[in-house]
């Protein structure tokens, strides 16, 4: 169990004048799980893709059994047994399950021989029991069997050392108790892992050792049983972390959203709403759990009016608004916190004035007579808001392309939250923010509640819907799961949920 | 009817010729993931030297050797502009075809200070002997040699593209570079490669239009085939088959015009000559407008930014 | 500038390019494009020096060249204009050239055919044809886009080609001159001219229709609420969209502006200049143009410099061609070079970064 596979000694990597990892050291051992733990921005994933290959580090060796390693490209590191499964799956969509095991395994103009990889691939994942139709398109996979593509990809290539980045962040329950199955079978292979994650539990329950991150820097490295979870992410976050509120109880009791049984078309077939219902009402805060890619996002588009309904009602206000267009939405009192705030959130190449101005950029004071810009009372109005919600830096001419992700977010806050909004969609509304900047979202939100906005969070961080939202429903394959109050039934109950079993108990069959 | 056909099918094949090599050239940088913007230049380019080359040694198979080093070069600009300075690529394509026109016409006074010939040695046509006076397609075994090799080359592409890791790992720059970068496969050298590729073969196609449908070289003689060549790989739906039959239906397209004036059928020719863009336009409205090609074509590579 | 760890964004704070940094920049593009093209005109044994000289006299060296220069100037300013529009709109066209040459059509016909009307009504109607001409042209490819998703690229070429021969068709036979010895149309009516400006050149009002433009493109980029819209909608659709803002209303309208800015050239070529259609009037204006736009940073006040120097280039190759016996089509290199160039500027910029930053490498 002692000898050590790998071992980093000393890595920075530094991107222009940010230092993402400040002389890391780090070392395997054979047959451990070893987690790499810390928040979003920690430098989990820089450290592991220059162990993979992908960066050079500036300072730093990396010595693989004993041996000093020279990676300079992915190649460098597959060939001495190190396989690495993004957090974003590099495989090749339009390619079948066998290519993308074998792509760039050889590069020359002979046949493609088929026959042999196909034979070796079926054997590993006989040996682990993987069900893959090696014939299959990835893009008609589900996210769990396109992990197992990347595991066998890794396998394949002779991995002795397998990185895995976040791997349970897009899974399901059971998909994740399948996972940590797996990566069992491999330690007793006599494999090695280390585990790139933010969540404690996982971390708990899966490694032996456990290398804490926090800006770049090595917190601590601590054998995992010897520690608490609340010890790790003290660590983590270099402070005590739990989201707790007060929540002003809902006193109203008229709807200002009322949804339906409303269908839409989503990316796949898992994420197409199928007949879904909810109400809120003034003063509430609705959350919506759910795994990632389960119509969360189709909700929210739905909602706005970006994507059409095939079936079904919404009602606002009383109001049937079912083919409204967005931009009446907008006027009638809509906010939208969009799930990918770089791609729908903002215009990155516009100053944070402008973007301030993207939802109401047609009404007085910043156009008058219907065609006259007035871009001194959008700057005017840019200089409010950036003091207002605090971004940073506090200069309303920056482009917003220049802020980091929670400033970025600010912006988008102080967007929608400043116009009165009567109902405000936010969805995954702290996704790779640091705890301060989330504190912050959570606090503007309920504020907006308490002054009588009616507010959806839909959001894959459970942690963070128990702890803003008053009722909560669970999503899962396009289906409401079940309703219920945080505090009301516990965890594993709502793990259920949110693995497809509904609240009295049915697995819901399609 | 039956020697309209064969005429229709022979103008098919001669016209389509250029077309089909540059498309090729074209499909295999879109397959890597390159809009390679800058053929209606490259083609340029290779006419004017395949003729110049022609012209000097009165060989047409020196010709096209100069041809294709010339469509090479020209290509290489792009590529570089593309894949290591990575800027807008349909941009670039316009600039280098707008250099490439003037460079010929420029060129012409320089190269051929007697005045430039009517006329240099161009490919021969072979015959096939008996299969040539097949009735029909006859016409398909009296052809020249770089019509045979441009046909001889769909399938030799479609394998390539298709059938071998390299075509694989080519394919895998133009849908997902990162994936291909995880996997050690070197993106920026791959898209060369695909742009060699293209050069080589934009230049033989401009020197299958110059030496081969004509044999001569005349400013402005490209006339948007390389634009029309570039149109065939989406409207062939990124496979070489796909290119090919487009490239057949824009020489067609072409040949009716010649067809009909022999016939003496009274649409004025303006109408004839504009024909292949509106078929271009028509095509893509109506079938096959949502074709979507490689997932990253066009956008530049830069390692470990998703 | 910004790079992107994992799903995290990294953010560096860098500097605005300084004036004098953008400036210098310019001026290093224009130095290699000189360079280059100096060794164009010395491998085929002329004196580069010489050339330029005659370049630069026939431009501006007297009251007339300085006229032709403005002459030339004036289309290319106004279709450089009109492409910014779609330019900042993310709509890359490149059909300029078609859309000044069925506006040059649309023009002739109401020029030559709407009869009686006192001047006053008949040239804002001939330029409001051509206007309407371009833009429906452009206009048919932002539709296709917008609707079908069909790149504006193709279409754009393809337009271009129709463009060209339905004027070559016009002029050999619809409204051919009689008797029909040349292919072209009849004269416009002398109440459909452009009034000359100054004396002994062939300076017309098309001058000032041109400095009007330069306001109304600005006001209209920057200062009226369309243009934010339009303006969204090229850098992120995607939040344009998911701001309510209709995406696929705003790449037809931009299309069709832009058209309709570079119909307006193309109908102050023929009332101005030609005053009759011919085939090939355009004389690829409309590809110079979208070096104008590039090269002006899709900023009117740029655009207006970069086509004053396309324009002097223009005006002055024609003295040098007949001087040195240097073909004009030395200014379709120099065209080319210039776009291949600025497009590299952004690697020189990246370069001198990555120097002072050592090799650190990876920014985007």
């Amino acid at each position: 169990m002692q000898d050590i596979v790998l071992e980093m000694k000393g890595v920075t990597k530094r991107f222009g004048s940010l230092v993402a990892n400040d002389s890391v050291d780090f070392d395997l051992r054979k047959g451990e799980v070893h987690a790499l733990l810390g928040e979003n921005g920690a430098g989990k994933t820089t450290l592991m893709n220059c162990l993979y290959g992908i960066y050079r580090q500036e300072e730093g060796d990396i010595f693989y059994k004993g041996q000093k390693l020279e990676l300079n490209n992915p190649k460098d590191a597959i060939k001495v047994g190190i396989g690495m499964v993004h957090q974003h799956f590099m495989l090749v969509p339009v390619m079948t399950v066998l290519e993308n095991i074998i792509l760039g395994q050889t590069d020359n103009l002979k046949k493609i021989d088929f026959k042999t990889p196909r034979k070796k691939v079926q054997e590993l994942c006989d040996t682990y029991g993987f069900q893959l139709d090696l014939d299959a398109k990835i893009a008609d996979l589900s996210v769990g069997a396109q992990q197992k593509v990347e595991l066998v990809k890794a396998l394949y290539r002779g991995a002795d050392v397998l990185i895995l980045d976040e791997p349970t962040a897009v899974l399901t329950p059971n998909e994740v108790n399948e996972l940590f199955v797996i990566l069992k079978q491999f330690i007793e292979q006599g494999k090695s892992i280390i585990l790139i994650s933010h969540k404690l539990w996982e971390v708990k329950r899966l490694s032996n050792r456990c290398t804490v991150l926090r800006s770049g820097k090595v917190v601590q490295t601590v054998n995992t049983d010897e520690v608490e979870e609340t010890d790790m992410a003290a660590m983590m976050v270099g402070k005590k972390v739990t989201f707790s509120y007060e929540k002003t109880p809902v006193t109203n009791t008229d709807n200002i959203l009322e949804v339906d049984s409303i269908c839409a078309k989503g990316l796949n077939l898992a994420s197409t709403l199928k007949k879904v219902s909810f109400s809120i009402k003034r003063g509430e805060i609705l959350g919506v759990a759910g795994v990632d890619g389960n119509g969360q996002f189709e909700l929210g588009e739905s909602l706005m009016g970006l994507t059409p309904l095939t079936e079904g009602k919404i009602s606002f206000d009383g109001k049937d608004i079912s083919t409204m267009p967005t931009r009446e939405r907008i006027e009638n009192g809509f906010a939208y916190i969009p799930e990918d705030r770089m791609t729908q959130g903002l215009v990155m190449d516009f100053s944070l004035s402008e973007n301030y101005v993207l939802n109401k950029y047609e009404h007085e004071p910043y156009t008058t007579h219907k065609v006259v810009f007035h871009s001194k009372a959008v700057e005017s109005h840019g200089e409010v808001l950036t003091e207002e919600y605090d971004v940073r830096p506090r200069n309303p001419k920056a482009f917003a392309k220049s802020l980091s992700g929670g400033n970025q977010q600010k912006v988008i806050l102080a967007r929608e939250l400043s116009s009165d909004p009567k109902i405000i969609i936010a969805m995954h509304p702290t996704r790779g923010l640091d705890i301060g900047a989330s504190e912050f979202v959570h606090h503007k939100l309920l504020t907006a509640k308490e002054n009588g906005s009616g507010v959806l969070v839909i959001s894959a961080d459970l942690d963070e819907i128990l702890a803003i939202a008053d009722r909560v429903i669970v999503i899962n394959e396009g289906k409401i799961m079940g309703e219920f109050v945080p505090g009301e039934i516990d965890l594993s109950e709502i793990g259920l949920m949110m693995g497809g079993i509904s609240r009295n108990g049915e697995e819901v069959q399609e | 009817m039956l020697a309209f056909i064969e005429g229709m099918l022979g103008a098919a094949i001669r016209t389509g010729c250029p077309i089909m090599l540059c498309g090729l050239g074209c499909l295999f940088c879109s397959k890597a993931g390159i809009i390679n913007f800058a053929m209606e230049g490259v083609m340029t380019m290779g006419a004017f030297f395949a003729v110049l080359g022609s012209y000097l040694t009165g060989s047409p198979w020196i010709g096209l050797l100069c041809g294709i080093v010339a469509g090479v070069i020209s290509n290489m600009i792009l590529g570089i502009m593309a894949i290591t300075v990575k800027v807008n690529q349909v941009v670039v394509g316009t600039g280098l075809n707008s250099l490439c026109l003037g460079l010929s016409s420029y060129l012409i006074s320089f190269c051929y200070p007697d005045g430039m010939p009517n006329k240099v040695n161009a490919f021969k046509t072979i015959s096939f002997g008996p299969l040539a006076k097949i009735p029909v397609i006859g016409v398909l075994f009296e052809q020249q040699a770089l019509t045979y090799i441009a046909f001889l080359l769909v399938p030799v592409i479609f394998y390539v593209i298709n059938k071998t890791s390299f075509g694989m790992a080519i394919r895998a720059c133009g849908e997902h570079p990162h994936a291909a970068d995880s996997l050690g496969i070197n993106v920026d050298k791959k898209r060369y490669t695909a742009v060699l590729i293209a050069g080589v073969l934009g230049g033989m196609g401009g020197a299958a239009l110059a030496i081969g449908q004509m044999s001569m070289f005349s400013i402005g003689m490209v006339a948007g085939r390389g634009y029309l060549s570039w149109s065939a790989v989406t409207i062939g739906k990124f496979s070489p088959i796909g290119v090919m039959l487009a490239s057949l239906l824009f020489g067609a397209a072409t040949g009716l015009q010649v067809r009909a004036k022999t016939l003496g059928i009274p649409i004025p020719s303006q109408f004839f000559s504009m024909f292949p863009y509106l078929l271009t336009m028509i095509i893509l409205a109506s079938v096959i407008g949502r074709t979507s090609g490689p997932k990253a074509i066009g956008k530049p590579f830069i390692k470990g930014e998703r | 500038m910004t790079a992107k760890v994992g799903k995290t964004e990294i953010t560096i704070k860098k500097k605005d390019k300084s004036f004098i940094a953008r400036i210098g920049g310019l001026v290093v593009t224009f130095a290699l494009v000189l360079v280059i093209t100096a060794l164009i005109i010395a491998m085929s044994g002329k004196n580069p020096i010489e050339a330029f000289g005659y370049l630069f006299e026939g431009a501006f060296s007297s009251t007339y060249n300085i006229g032709e220069t403005m002459v030339k100037t004036i289309p290319l300013l106004i279709a450089g204009l009109g492409l910014c529009i779609c330019y900042r709109t993310g709509l890359t066209s490149v059909g300029a050239e078609g859309q000044m040459a069925i506006a040059g059509l649309m023009t002739t016909i109401v020029g030559v055919y709407v009869t009686g009307l006192p001047r006053l009504v008949m040239i804002p109607l001939c330029l409001i044809c051509g206007m309407i001409g371009g833009g429906i042209w452009a206009g048919i490819a932002g539709f296709l886009k917008a609707k079908f998703g069909i790149s504006e690229i193709i279409n754009t070429i393809m337009l271009n080609y129709i463009a060209s021969f339905t004027v070559s068709y016009m002029c050999s036979g619809p409204i051919i001159e009689p008797p029909g010895t040349y292919i072209q149309s009849s004269m416009l009516q002398d109440t459909a001219f452009l009034t000359k400006l100054v004396p002994q050149t062939r300076i017309h009002t098309g001058i000032i229709i041109a400095i009007i433009s330069i306001v109304v493109v600005y006001l209209l980029i920057w200062k009226s609420p369309l243009g934010y819209q339009m303006r969204a909608v090229g850098y992120n659709p995607s939040a344009a969209k998911t701001s309510g803002i209709n995406v696929t209303k705003n790449l037809v309208l931009a299309m069709f502006l832009s058209g309709a800015f570079c119909g307006l050239a193309g109908a102050i070529e023929i009332m101005g200049l030609h005053h009759r259609l011919m085939p090939g009037f355009t004389s690829e204006l409309g590809f110079d143009a979208m070096a104008i736009a590039l090269l002006g940073g899709l900023h009117p006040v740029g655009v207006t410099l970069s086509a004053l120097f396309f324009g002097a280039l223009r005006a002055g190759s024609t003295t040098m061609q007949r001087a040195m016996q240097i073909p004009a089509s030395l200014v379709s290199i120099i065209q080319g070079l210039i776009i291949i160039f600025v497009m590299m500027q952004g690697l020189f910029s990246n370069f001198i970064i990555k120097i002072s930053k050592g090799k650190s490498g990876k920014e985007a």
